[in-house]
């Protein structure tokens, strides 16, 4: 009983150029219409937000921890060459061993041959989204391999046979009678209402899986470049398992999540925690060091790192959006985002939906097929001012639409706005536009003209003034 | 102080009223005004569109026109966030740049002129009804404006300010996002309008004439009887 959790249902990937955005259209129109879900998941935003406030508000100053929790961000960003092999001599200092990935398909393999010489026959994860992102999950099971997911949210994905629906709260469209149906379907557990006996539920399926295993898979929050440590972050307990019971432990790391050293982390845990879930901290916050040291009683007999690239260098190139590396993952731009709260986690068709998702994706998987996520937003600039390391995300968005613009134009929509400019840039020609355009209003309306349609489908419009404010004035004068 | 007044083309073609407004309330404190007929729009459609080389043609003649004003005044936080912060980015390295940060600094959002640069929030106005705030997201993230209208709503004789529960949320305009993406953009009104209308306030106040064709549009098309009205036109006492 090991079901995908990369179902065709979540990730799907461009068939053609606008495959995705027309998918993406399609499941928006669609997730609009269900308002009982549009309002579950607001409600079950609300505690967030109260949260949040509350430990906000625990910060003498929030607005310069994120300057300090930006500064540290950057300052590794912009120095991945040095601490990246000062991280990676530190961690083989004490046994571990570091793999890097140029992509998905490397970090696939580097995975794969580490389970077959580990002779593997299940493993365990606990959650890692950069597995997600290079559909770990469906390679080893191809592989023959037992995967189960250890984190409570991501396990009742693994069970639903969907991919993550916020890459921090993975299951938090799901409703507690539908997680006790599942759990009674597959575990066999006794219908019940209460969270507490549905965490123990899972729990007691999960405890003998952590023994069984040969091999964990975590991720990595942070790479600590001075101690050579990995820090993960979490509430369950899962990862400390997964780390700390099967011979082997694999952490599968993007490369931006390097930090200079313990200081650095002081600052972004606790921002973590208090941005992502509205805590202080998370219950558990780990540094794993390495393997087992001789005369040490537990802990994996071999420890490894991939560290995984996936076109992160690509966006570092990129010194307009390079802080888009900074992010932590908190999943802050997403609790806060009104196209996110609208359209829900599986419209984006991403392993990062959200805010960030839309500005990141199209580097990770190409401008052509991805830029829509970038249209899609109303420039609102809530997730920027939520974003707890200050990447100017909604400012990525029109970066992107500009870099879209350029490199692959709508002919049709860049006549457009050049026929637009060509009236703007002479007041004769636009105050007379101006006039045909008001007293032809009412029949374009008529005859609803295309952007007029889309409008009119759900919204009225006023009917236009018979004076212009030009004219009106130049009559007062 | 000499005003120039910015107006914007939706409020010039679609809401003089509101420029009418704007007007009146700045000459009743003594600012007259004057209104430069060369300008046109912004250029924000085709900016945030991503069709930034078409915008910055637009943004030089605008750069042009408001030149050696004293002060410029627009009734619209969108297209004032516009001119303010995104033109000195449009224009970087081009030969407009200084005049573009030279433009910026000389042009204001209406409530901002008159509580930060005029330093009035008394403007004489009067409106018996009870009201609400709507913010604009430009207005209140890209200019950072939020006491402002609050401070001149409180100050007006017989007004009742109530706040919605979600008074920063989006209404969900966004230019050609609307048209683009109508169910999103529709389903983000139907959430600001509810939160707005939950209030049970006589009109909603808002700095952004394109927020009020979001809000009204889908307030006049599910039946509810609220409707938006400009702050100028609230300051300027003269309902619609």
């Amino acid at each position: 009983m090991t079901p995908s959790s990369q179902s065709a249902a979540g990730i799907h990937e461009a068939s053609d150029p606008h495959g995705a955005k027309k998918k993406f259209l399609a499941d928006a129109a669609e997730h609009v219409r269900d308002t009982d879900h549009r309002a579950f998941v607001r409600k079950a935003l609300g505690g967030y937000y109260t949260s949040r406030d509350t430990q906000k508000a625990r910060y003498r100053d929030w607005e310069q921890a994120r300057d300090a929790a930006s500064l540290a961000k950057w300052s590794a960003v912009n120095r991945l060459d040095v601490l990246l092999p000062q991280f990676v001599a530190a961690f083989e200092a004490n046994g571990g061993t570091v793999h890097w990935a140029r992509d998905a398909d490397e970090a696939r393999g580097i995975v794969l041959e580490l389970l077959k010489a580990a002779k593997a026959k299940a493993v365990i994860k606990s959650k890692c989204m950069t597995s997600e992102e290079i559909h770990l999950n469906a390679a080893m099971e191809r592989d023959g391999y037992g995967v189960v997911e250890s984190d409570l949210g991501e396990f009742i994905q693994q069970l639903r046979g969907e991919p993550p629906y916020h890459f921090v709260f993975p299951c938090m469209h799901v409703r507690r009678d539908e997680i006790s149906d599942l759990f009674g379907r597959h575990l066999g557990s006794p219908p019940t209402d209460s969270p507490e006996e549905l965490t123990m539920i899972a729990r007691r399926h999960m405890r003998r899986l952590y023994v069984d295993a040969d091999v964990g898979i975590t991720g990595g929050n942070f790479l600590v470049a001075e101690t050579g440590q990995i820090s993960i972050t979490e509430n369950e307990g899962n990862a400390r398992l997964t780390a700390a019971l099967p011979r082997v432990h694999i952490a599968l790391v993007g490369i931006e999540k390097v930090v200079a050293n313990l200081d650095d982390l002081s600052v972004l845990l606790p921002m973590l925690a208090t941005a992502g879930a509205g805590q202080p901290l998370t219950c558990y916050n780990t540094l794993y060091s390495g393997p087992r040291q001789p005369g040490e009683p537990d802990g994996p007999e071999e420890m490894h790192v991939v560290l995984l690239d996936n076109s992160r260098t690509a966006l570092l190139a990129d010194p307009e959006q390079r802080d888009a590396l900074h992010c932590i993952r908190c999943g802050a731009c997403l609790n806060v985002c009104p196209i996110f709260k609208n359209v829900g986690g599986f419209t984006y068709g991403t392993t990062y939906q959200g805010p960030i998702g839309s500005v990141i994706t199209p580097h990770l998987r190409g401008l052509a097929d991805w830029n829509h996520l970038s249209g899609a937003s109303s420039l609102c600039g809530a997730c920027t001012d939520a974003c707890p390391v200050r990447i100017d995300i909604h400012h990525h968005l029109l970066h992107n639409r500009r870099n879209a613009a350029r490199t692959t134009p709508s002919r049709l929509e860049r006549l457009g706005h050049r026929l637009f400019v060509a009236v703007a840039r002479r007041p004769w020609l636009f105050a007379a536009g101006g006039a045909m355009f008001r007293h032809t209003l009412w029949l374009a309306k008529r005859l609803r003209l295309p952007l007029l349609r889309a409008w009119l489908a759900t919204r009225d419009l006023p009917p236009a003034p018979a004076q212009s404010f030009r004219a009106q004035w130049k009559a007062k004068a | 102080m000499n005003v120039s007044l910015f107006i914007p083309c939706f409020v010039d073609q679609m809401v003089p009223r509101v420029g009418l407004a704007v007007a009146r309330v700045l000459e009743r404190l003594g600012h007259p005004c004057e209104f430069r007929a060369a300008q046109t729009c912004c250029g924000q459609p085709s900016f945030n569109a991503g069709y930034w080389d078409e915008a910055r043609a637009v943004a030089i003649r605008a750069v042009e026109v408001f030149e050696g004003a004293d002060a410029v005044v627009g009734p619209s936080g969108s297209c004032v966030a516009m001119m303010r912060v995104f033109y000195p980015q449009l224009l970087e390295g081009t030969p407009h740049e200084t005049a573009a940060l030279d433009l910026a600094s000389r042009t204001f959002e209406f409530s901002e002129f008159l509580v930060e640069k005029l330093g009035v929030t008394d403007v004489g106005a009067c409106f018996p009804h009870r009201v609400t705030y709507h913010d604009g997201c430009h207005g209140l993230r890209e200019l950072r404006i939020k006491e402002a209208p609050r401070r001149l709503l409180q100050a007006v004789r017989d007004l009742q300010l109530v706040e919605c529960d979600e008074p920063e949320a989006c209404c969900g305009f966004g230019g050609l996002f609307s048209v683009k993406y109508p169910m999103i953009s529709t389903a983000m009104a139907e959430v600001k309008a509810g939160s707005l209308a939950r209030t049970e306030c006589d009109y909603i106040v808002s700095s952004d004439p394109t927020c009020q064709l979001q809000l009204d549009g889908w307030l006049s098309r599910y039946g509810r009887h609220i409707r938006t009205i400009h702050l100028a036109e609230v300051l300027a006492g003269t309902e619609p």
